[in-house]
């Protein structure tokens, strides 16, 4: 009771770094409208236009493609339904929509929505038992009607088991026919090098809280040349794309947080990766049975978030082993979403191919800026006796 | 102790956690997803299966500074109790689902879990009062406030799920524990309490038995009949009877000596309801099967016998046997439906119960 938390859930969201505290804070006491013209807002503008050509040069894209919006949630709406209507309205056949079937919800309820409200044509593409998208079947999806797909959306990096898609094979496959590509990139900025120019994507969505900045303050990357259906009408603050006064805190301090994540992006994977394989090892030692989900550990950089760790306890419910570890004050996630109240079965680990059993009887450590060795080792030494009473209380 | 505190989202089960706290106990908050999807068995009317009702019991949870989570039982529940409480009306019985949640679900599956994760004890908002008794077994007495008392509910726990219950509220009355919860800042103290079914929408047992059965409906209709054999009605399903029930007959003609009837018997197979005056439903003995004890096997009993939940104290003459329990009523009860629970009291203490298998009337 009296040792310290152990947060290993950083991937439902991270402490904010001191350097964007302190750009945060620096702004809260100050006025300012970034839309006014006298002085004081002014000041905000110049805040928010510094913030925004701090987070173009972080993620290599022009200041002008950055779209500032309330979050991940919000940029993955207006990105698929943005370009969606917008590629429609150029081309009623435009009605297509591919993504895949292991996308967080921000992405797959409004391309659901769009299908039951707006007429489109889903399509969720299949995933291997890494969670990897099948680019074969994409190139089939697409090949099958290229002229009907308005978009295609495929993540950057998977929230729930970290595998990291292959942007660049969609985005070469999407280029031969021209349709525009997005990508939620909320888990990987910071964690794995992201480049917007190099990836050729159109749309990123990235969020502050992931990555050591504030909450509810994200962005949409938006190539120039695309057009995006704004979601939010009102003064058109940003690129007539999305309205709302704008956080100038907030985006200050999201613009310190990015700027520093991507700076020490290697570093960080570096010793995160470490600590990482140093906990899956550990824990499959402890329990003989326990297995990886996702990429395996010698897979490489390029396949798996560095601090992802997503455990499967083979005879164990994961709502008991999160029960058992937050009572010992080590703070994880079963990675199952929570509809309506009630713990649902993983969509990812069903897209995967896992059964419903095994989906239940998972665990997610996500390691972050602040993850140090002694909590691996808290895990390490908890996990033992946690799974032998989670089992217990299975019979 | 370590203690799970099952949470509806109500009032009392909110102030029975914040009082194992304040007893010392470490207390964890669970709240029951009793269906998959809670739009399914119900949905706007107060229930155990609502959004807002696992909202209301975080919030609580929160409030008293307990950790919370939700556990999902559904598929127990609805094997456990959905099932056999389709089962029972369609064979022409009326079961009680909340005996049955707390036989099966409540003091089984929760309390098989708690413990295996370690726990100690399972504290509801139930209101009824343990204590141990003098032969070292814990003994179940009706509540403080007879007008909440939920002993009856709770008389198939045998004793091992009694020495790993706790009910705090058995000492308080209603109108205490509401008052309390205010001062405590729980802001469910205003709560509606909830009386129906938990999985049945608006109290309409006949339309969704109607809706769920389907195909293992034994009929969807037949004829009601009188003593005498003559058609005084139709139906649309036995399913939707109880035996004693007056109302919803939609009988065409009144009787001949003017007086209401009440449904006596239900046939699932012809199909055939019959109905006739109150005095015939006048039953004086009871066969009960499944027995239950609360702590040891009774021989003979005198007593009093409870036949439905908030229903009245009876005296009555107990015996146990091999294969069953007879109860002779010294006063004669109406309305007694098979499937329904005789709770065996001794005083205010809780001796055990009986599933009504027959029902004895007394002769024309
Ligand atoms: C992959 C992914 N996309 C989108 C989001 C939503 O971002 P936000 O919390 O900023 O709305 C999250 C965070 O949970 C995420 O992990």
């Amino acid at each position: 009771m009296t040792s310290p938390t152990v947060y290993l859930d950083h991937a439902a969201t991270t402490p904010m770094v001191p350097a964007a505290v302190e750009a945060m804070t620096a702004h809260l006491l100050q006025v300012g409208n970034p839309s006014s013209l006298h002085a004081s807002g002014r000041h905000a503008r110049r805040v928010v236009e510094e913030s925004r050509e701090t987070i173009a040069q972080a993620l290599n894209c022009r200041p002008g493609e950055i779209v500032f919006t309330s979050g991940g949630t919000e940029a993955d709406n207006l990105a698929v339904k943005g370009m969606f209507w917008s590629r429609r309205a150029e081309d009623p056949r435009r009605t297509r929509v591919l993504t895949t079937a292991v996308e967080h919800h921000a992405v797959l309820d409004p391309v659901r929505w769009l299908g039951e409200s707006e007429g489109a044509d889903v399509e969720l593409l299949p995933v291997d038992d890494r969670a990897r998208l099948d680019v074969e079947a994409l190139r089939a999806a697409v090949e099958r009607d290229p002229a009907g797909v308005a978009l295609i959306s495929v993540m950057w990096a998977n929230n729930e088991v970290g595998t990291l898609q292959p942007i660049d094979e969609v985005v070469a496959l999407a280029a031969e026919h021209g349709i525009p590509v997005h990508t939620d990139a909320v888990q990987a900025v910071g964690h794995v090098p992201v480049d917007f120019a190099t990836s050729g994507v159109d749309a990123l969505t990235l969020t502050g809280h992931k990555l050591g900045g504030p909450y509810g303050v994200g962005a949409l990357v938006v190539g120039r040349e695309i057009s995006v259906r704004p979601l939010v009408h009102g003064g058109g603050q940003e690129r007539d794309i999305r309205s709302g006064t704008l956080d100038t805190p907030a985006i200050a301090g999201f613009a310190a947080a990015v700027e520093l994540a991507v700076k020490q992006q290697a570093e960080h994977a570096a010793r995160v990766g470490a600590l990482r394989d140093d906990l899956v090892r550990r824990v499959i030692d402890a329990v003989p049975d326990a297995h990886l989900h996702g990429a395996q550990l010698d897979s490489g950089q390029a396949r798996r978030l560095p601090g992802n760790a997503h455990l499967g306890f083979p005879g164990c419910e994961g709502d008991s082993l999160l029960m058992l570890l937050d009572a010992r004050g080590i703070e994880c996630s079963t990675g199952s979403a929570c509809s309506a109240g009630v713990p649902q079965p993983s969509h990812v680990l069903l897209a995967m191919g896992c059964t419903a059993e095994a989906a239940r009887h998972s665990l997610r450590f996500s390691l972050g800026h602040t993850t140090t060795q002694a909590e691996v080792d808290a895990v390490v030494e908890a996990i033992g006796p946690v799974v032998e009473r989670a089992r217990a209380a299975r019979r | 102790m370590r203690v799970i505190a099952a949470m509806s989202g109500g009032v009392d089960s909110a102030v029975a956690a914040a009082r194992a706290v304040e007893a010392g106990h470490h207390v964890t908050g669970i709240h029951l997803a009793l269906s998959r999807n809670p739009a399914s068995y119900r949905s706007g009317a107060r229930g155990c299966c609502t959004i807002e009702d696992s909202n209301d019991a975080r919030r609580a949870a929160d409030v008293i500074g307990i950790p919370f989570y939700v556990w999902d039982l559904s598929e127990r529940f609805h094997e456990d109790v959905v099932e056999d409480f389709m089962d029972e009306y369609a064979a022409g019985r009326t079961p009680n689902p909340c005996l049955r949640c707390n036989e099966k679900i409540k003091f089984a599956a929760v309390l098989d879990r708690a413990l295996g994760l370690g726990f100690d004890a399972v504290a509801t908002g139930h209101y009824a009062r343990l204590h141990t008794g003098p032969d070292g077994l814990v003994e179940m007495h009706r509540a403080v406030d007879h007008g909440k008392d939920q002993s009856y509910v709770l008389g198939v726990l045998d004793q091992q799920q009694l020495r790993h219950s706790l009910f705090p509220l058995g000492d308080s009355t209603k109108a205490d524990v509401r008052r309390e919860a205010a001062e405590r800042g729980l802001l469910v103290a205003d709560k509606p309490d909830s009386h129906d079914i938990c999985f049945v929408a608006d109290g309409d047992n006949a339309g969704w038995l109607r809706e769920k059965l389907g195909d293992r409906a034994p009929n969807h209709g037949g004829a009601i009949v009188d003593e005498s054999g003559e058609v005084v009605g139709e139906h649309t399903g036995t399913y939707g009877f109880t035996i004693g029930q007056r109302k919803g007959l939609r009988l065409g003609r009144p009787a001949a000596d003017g007086k209401p009837r009440f449904v006596l018997d239900i046939e699932p197979v012809s199909g055939t309801v019959t109905v006739g005056p109150r005095e015939r439903l006048a039953v004086h003995r009871l066969r009960g099967i499944r027995p239950r004890w609360c702590g040891t096997v009774p021989g003979r009993l005198e007593g009093t016998v409870q036949l439905r939940a908030h229903g009245e104290e009876l005296p009555a003459r107990v015996d146990v046997g091999e294969d069953g329990v007879e109860i002779e009523l010294l006063e004669p009860a109406y309305g007694i439906a098979p499937g329904q629970a005789a709770v065996v009291y001794d005083g205010t203490r809780v001796v055990g119960s009986a599933t009504i298998a027959a029902a004895e009337r007394v002769p024309a």
